[in-house]
């Protein structure tokens, strides 16, 4: 149960506010999730250059960055950032190699997200204070998202935040509870894809992000979900490519989009919309039950 | 009660917290309040308990004009969900949209959206009125007991389910109706009842008018799942 | 005369034992299923499977009739409101007027009021009876918001705000056509006679996250006066008693399986929820976790009859328990006076369950005025009066034989279990061993 925004910007002169906007957009959502809070950001060059993978991780031991470069031939640098709970590697590689490497050195520590063009962060307290771990008013790219949590079945920790980031690119942000989900988890498993958490949001995002493996757009894999989940969901999906937004066919967990020309904007409560540029004209609506939404860069 | 003071205040949520503002309403100063930088702030003028005109500069989240007692309370922005829930009497009016469950379980007052509504407004409506001047969401009339609701636009899928003794009128299209919930005629007094309701909201120029008038239908409970039987199995 | 079927040697099947068959040929021919009262029939652990370590030599026990054991419990002051400070630790649970005739709100208002505790209104809204002659009134806030009126929010001493209840947690009630007499339709804003079907779910919020901005509206509403209960049916407690706190509830009510109801399908009242003793650990353990055990009070129902049945839920780590079936019975309910009128109707005193259809011959759950008119309700109320005292009693005496001059001095360490499915439920460890089966096994991710 939680808090949802994202910001998907279509003026690329807004790109340089990406942070800022977000931090205010975050401050509408803390009531409805004060355990912890995630982000994943698009684009911000100076978090994850041009042509080099990032990968985020939690429980990562200290002094990564000589043992993962050792992992891959031709990298000469591999870039170790700490924010908060989360330690963010960057590489002159492929994402699927970085992370790979990263397992192959840390075993134990899990990979949170990776991505060519997203940095993600996760950690627990209270979501204003982490927005300055993550320096989240610094923040620029085209694309942002983030989530405040109030655990339900699960416990308070980094790995229980979202997003659940678990494809390259990919991170979904849930506010509900799925009512099948153990089932659909036992499915996946038979399938072959192994699970970090009990959460029933990673299985959310497992299903969308093995969909989006077989050959699914965003908004193919999101009515496969709605066919195939039950309970109570709103779920806001990222990729490096676009954004998209579903609820349940009850649609009672709360979701508002706006759109506007210079961007796209969805969050749980208008509050977190209230202070976007040009909001006034912008087209605000509440997605309809069962229906995806979603648009591409 | 005591008299009210004449004069309208103001007060400013950017620098004000909702605590102050209620705190005011329930021992009112003034008769008329404007409310600047609502913000979406949640619990905006709820439990107004006399008539005092309230009109409140932007947008509003959750619970506006909660279990409103004779407030007249204005909202000129849009509204977040629970709008005027469990009112009792007054009149609550939105000029933008509301969010879902809008007017739940009120039990008197007026409710007018002037734009559109969403998902399952006038849930469990116990006697209260909602005008809605453009559409209404999905669900809307859910369990409805008593009260009336009135959609200018269309109508979504599962209008009036499980409905009791309230009555619908929409003018547009209706996307399906709810389990119970059937068209019915319109007579002279249902026609009376609408034309009032829209005179009410402010819709009076509309209402004069015959065709438009005519444009609307009228949608109420079959009765057929007042009793619990074995018939009905398939509806429950 | 004719011989039993056991002295003839014939065998009835355990599986398919004569009420399983008579509730499928009952099925079998009206087609619907079956509506009733009461709460879960069958057997599941309990506090009898508990017991108390008695002092004697390593501790000393407080004179039984004579050195002081206080009893009284605050309620509801976590958030600043203004809390219910209850004389003794167990209050009346919420009985919709409705359910019950207005005779019996009314006395059940005039035997808690004479010993200083609390009663609760119901799915239906509040009575001025209820209201007149309860000295401290719970106001119940449901999902189908009968008679909600915020006069009556204001006029109340605290706020409940009903999830769930222990006999049917993720349903709801149901208030069959007799019973909805001319008066509780109104209240209701009903048709009269209608089979009324009570929603499960709030019409304007689902979950924690909505909750928390659902109780702030209320707060405000009430001027931050009222205490904030939130009552959830016992199914998964660890987590609905953490985020009725983090959702800002200044008191958690947790009703177990065990828990009354006045008419709900007989497949949910068996065979949904978890028992109060399984369910209250869970709760505790909770509490304990956020820090706020003792703090955010814990109030414990469904199944509590007597002083030992308070003692042990306290020991437990509850904060005052709440009775409604006890107290039905109390008023007069399946009284064997009125055997004959019960085996008229197809039961037996001792066994009358028929709730929903309001023929109840003791004049409790029913709305027939002919009926209501036999519960006299000061003659009744002195008999609640007189069973509360009661409960008190035994609870004082349990509690100075461990040593407590308070109540809520009891402890887990008081007690031990008597069987193994006890110890593994409630985590206090089989008597005369250390072993607590499956402890510390929860899932922790």
């Amino acid at each position: 149960m939680c808090g949802i925004i994202g910001l998907h910007l279509r003026d690329p002169e807004l790109y340089p506010r990406l942070g800022p906007l977000m931090v205010q957009m975050l401050q509408g959502i803390v009531v409805r999730g004060p355990d912890s809070a995630g982000v994943a950001i698009y684009g911000d060059r100076s978090r994850c250059p041009e042509g080099q993978a990032a990968v985020s991780l939690l429980n990562a031991p200290e002094d990564l960055a000589v043992a993962v470069a050792s992992e891959l031939p031709g990298v000469e640098k591999v870039r170790v950032e700490l924010v908060g709970e989360t330690t963010v590697l960057t590489a002159e590689t492929s994402p699927e190699m970085l992370a790979s490497a990263v397992i192959t050195v840390a075993p134990e520590s899990r990979v949170v997200g990776i991505g060519e063009d997203m940095v993600v962060y996760k950690g627990i307290g209270n979501p204003n204070d982490l927005a300055g771990t993550y320096r989240l008013q610094d923040a620029q790219g085209w694309q942002g998202i983030a989530h405040t949590r109030m655990a339900t079945e699960s416990a308070i920790n980094a790995e229980g935040c979202h997003p659940f980031s678990v494809g390259v690119g990919v991170s979904l942000v849930h506010n509900g509870s799925f009512s099948n989900y153990a089932t659909i988890r036992r499915e996946l498993q038979r399938g072959g894809i192994s699970f970090d958490s009990l959460n029933d949001t990673e299985v959310g995002a497992r299903f969308v992000a093995s969909r989006l493996a077989e050959g699914d757009d965003l908004a193919t894999a999101l009515t496969a979900l709605g066919d195939k989940f039950d309970g109570f969901y709103t779920l806001l999906v990222t990729t490096e490519h676009g954004f998209a937004v579903v609820r349940d066919e009850f649609a009672c967990k709360p979701a508002i989009i706006a759109e506007h020309p210079r961007w796209v904007a969805m969050a749980s409560e208008f509050q977190a919309l209230a202070m976007l540029p040009g909001i006034d004209e912008a087209h605000v609506f509440e997605p309809l039950p069962g229906r995806v939404y979603a648009w591409k860069r | 009660m005591e008299t009210l003071k004449q004069g309208t205040a103001e007060i400013d949520l950017a620098v004000q917290s909702v605590r102050e503002l209620n705190a005011e309403l329930h021992a009112p100063n003034a008769q008329r309040y404007v409310v600047r930088h609502p913000r979406g702030a949640h619990a905006v003028a709820a439990g107004v308990n006399a008539p005092l005109e309230v009109q409140i500069d932007g947008d509003v989240g959750y619970y506006c004009a909660g279990m409103n007692q004779e407030g007249l309370i204005t909202v000129e922005g849009s509204a977040g969900p629970g709008v005027a829930e469990n009112m009792m009497s007054g009149v609550v009016r939105i000029r933008g949209n509301a969010s879902q469950s809008a007017g739940a379980s009120s039990h008197g007052g007026l409710l007018i959206i002037e734009g559109n509504v969403s998902t399952r407004c006038g849930i469990s409506l116990k006697g209260g009125d909602i005008v809605v001047g453009g559409n209404m969401g999905a669900m809307g009339a859910f369990m409805a007991q008593a009260g009336r609701i009135v959609v200018c636009g269309d109508a979504g899928d599962g209008l009036g389910d499980s409905i009791y003794e309230a009555d619908i009128y929409v003018r547009g299209t209706v996307g399906t109706l709810g389990a119970d919930c059937i068209k019915k005629d319109m007579g002279p007094a249902h026609r009376k009842a609408l034309r009032d309701l829209l005179a009410q909201a402010d819709m009076a120029p509309q209402a004069e008018k015959q065709d438009y008038l005519d444009g609307f239908s009228r949608y109420g409970s079959a009765r057929k799942l007042y009793h619990f039987t074995h018939e009905h199995a398939r509806s429950y | 005369m004719m011989r039993s079927p056991e002295d003839r040697g014939l065998r009835e099947s355990a599986t398919f034992d004569r009420a399983a068959i008579a509730a499928i040929q009952a099925a079998a021919t009206t087609g619907v299923y079956d509506i009733r009262g009461w709460g879960a029939k069958r057997r599941v652990p309990h506090f009898d499977d508990l017991l108390f370590l008695g002092s004697s030599m390593s501790r000393y026990p407080l004179e039984g009739y004579r050195e002081r054991c206080d009893s009284d419990v605050v309620l509801g002051d976590f958030h600043g409101a203004e809390p219910i400070h209850v004389q003794v630790p167990v209050t009346i649970a919420g009985m919709s007027f409705g359910a019950l005739s207005a005779q019996a709100k009314e006395a059940l208002g005039r035997g808690a009021s004479e010993v200083g505790t609390a009663t609760t209104t119901g799915d239906g809204g509040m009575t001025e009876e209820e209201r007149g002659h309860s000295d401290k009134l719970v106001y119940q806030l449901l999902p189908s918001r009968y008679g909600m009126n915020p006069d009556h929010l204001r006029a109340a001493d605290a706020l409940e705000i009903v999830l769930g209840q222990g006999a049917k947690p993720g349903g709801g009630g149901m208030l069959l056509g007799q019973k909805l007499s001319d008066r509780v339709a109104d209240m209701r804003t009903l048709p009269a006679g209608i089979d009324q079907r009570s929603a499960c779910r709030h019409p304007d919020w689902t979950g924690p996250d909505d909750l928390t901005i659902k109780i702030h509206e209320l707060r405000e509403i009430t001027d931050w006066k009222k205490p904030i209960f939130v009552k959830i049916g016992a199914s998964r407690p660890y987590y609905d008693v953490k985020l009725a706190v983090a959702a800002g509830a200044d008191v958690v009510v947790l009703d177990g399986m065990q828990g009354g109801t006045a008419a709900t399908q007989e497949v949910f009242i068996e065979h949904v929820g978890i028992p109060i003793l399984a369910a209250l650990p869970e709760a505790v353990q909770a509490l304990q976790e956020l820090g706020l055990h003792r703090k955010v009070q814990l109030i414990a129902s469904g199944g509590i009859r007597h002083g030992a049945d308070v003692a042990k839920a306290l020991a437990m780590g509850a904060d005052a328990v709440s009775i409604g079936t006890a107290a039905l019975i109390a008023l007069g309910d399946n009284d064997p006076k009125y055997a004959k009128e019960y085996d008229e109707l197809g039961s037996a005193a001792g066994y009358y369950d028929d709730f929903q259809d309001g023929r109840d011959p003791a004049g409790i759950t029913t709305q027939d005025p002919r009926l209501a008119a036999r519960l006299d309700p000061v003659e009744a109320g002195q008999r609640l009066a007189n069973y509360l005292r009661v409960l008190t009693l035994e609870a004082q005496t349990l509690a100075r034989a461990c040593g407590k001059s308070h109540l809520l001095s009891l402890e887990p360490e008081d007690l031990v279990s008597l069987t193994v499915e006890a110890a593994a439920m409630s985590r206090i460890p089989l008597a005369g061993t250390t072993w607590v089966p499956g402890a510390g096994t929860r899932d922790s991710d």
